[in-house]
């Protein structure tokens, strides 16, 4: 078995106004089907403890699920995880129409954290970041700059942000220059 | 700038999380069609200044196909719905006639 690698191996940025990091390997599930179908809920929950509600995400210790649009699912276990999740959504779902797809090693992860977080997020995608408008919990796909992605609070001050992997040096580029020092807007 | 909310997802954003997919309610004359029908489906569009029908893609979000009823000319946007149906349904019709009272477009009025 091959080593496997994240995209920029844990690369960060600090010192500006926010700190980036890319956050490593994580194990990424798309899962394609009924949302309303009572099999497709019960595997969910095996994996991630709680079914997402529309545009909202689900996160434990060690696992999470996020809602990416009417019929698809995000699940997120242990990069070494992914594997054995598949088998067990194959298995716990047979007979129902859905798809099961590992795509851990097509994402890059990063996180955006600090008082001047939500700044730096404004500044690249077209989201009301104010605080009474995006909140922990909530889960938005769209896109930063010229890069499709999905992001969400993971706690106070923090965003995790998802995109593909062949845009993230990309991304870590243009996070990194958003969160340049001395770059405060003050909008929030 | 034009502010669309996805009925697929239920997301407001503003027109670069999407992509524009043309004018809305073609009928695509095929194997079988006149010469004028498919020259028709294949060239003729709508120019409006006003009301107008289009289709567009949250490209940048969701991924899904919608139709979206807007006015060219304040970019105004009088509802969005879904991509499967062949017509607009009353309520976006009843929209439009409160802000633009006589308006038609093809064969919707
Ligand atoms: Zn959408």
């Amino acid at each position: 078995m091959s080593n496997a690698v994240s995209a920029l191996q844990g690369a960060s940025y600090v010192g500006g106004i926010a700190e980036i990091r890319e956050l490593g390997l994580r194990g990424m599930i798309t899962l394609r089907g009924d949302l309303a179908d009572k099999k497709l809920i019960k595997a969910v929950k095996g994996i991630a403890g709680t079914m997402p509600d529309a545009r909202r995400i689900a996160m434990n210790d060690k696992a999470g699920a996020a809602w990416m649009s009417s019929d698809e699912l995000l699940l997120m276990v242990d990069h070494a995880d992914a594997p054995s999740t598949i088998e067990a959504l194959n298995s716990a779902l047979k007979g129902t129409h859905f798809l099961a797809a590992n795509v851990s090693d097509a994402r890059a992860v990063f996180e955006v954290s600090g008082p001047s977080a939500r700044e730096v997020m404004a500044k690249l995608a077209p989201v009301d970041f104010a605080p009474d408008a995006f909140t922990q919990g909530m889960f938005r796909r769209s896109r930063l700059a010229q890069v499709p992605a999905a992001l969400w609070m993971s706690r106070e001050d923090a965003f995790t942000v998802v995109c593909f992997r062949s845009v993230g040096e990309y991304m870590f580029d243009l996070l990194s220059v958003a969160a340049q020092g001395g770059s405060e807007v003050g909008a929030y | 700038m034009l502010i669309l909310d996805c009925p697929c997802c239920g997301v407001s954003g503003e027109e670069t999380e999407f992509h524009a997919g043309g004018e809305a309610h073609l009928k695509r004359h095929s194997v079988g069609s006149t010469d004028d029908q498919f020259e028709e489906y294949l060239f003729m569009r709508e120019n409006p200044r006003g009301v107008h029908f289009e289709r567009w893609r949250h490209n940048n979000g969701c991924g899904k196909w919608f139709h979206a009823a807007r006015c060219t000319q304040t970019l105004e946007v009088f509802g969005t719905y879904s991509a499967q149906t062949y017509e607009p349904p009353k309520e976006i019709k009843d929209a439009i006639s409160a802000k633009r009272p006589g308006w038609s477009w093809r064969n919707f009025s």
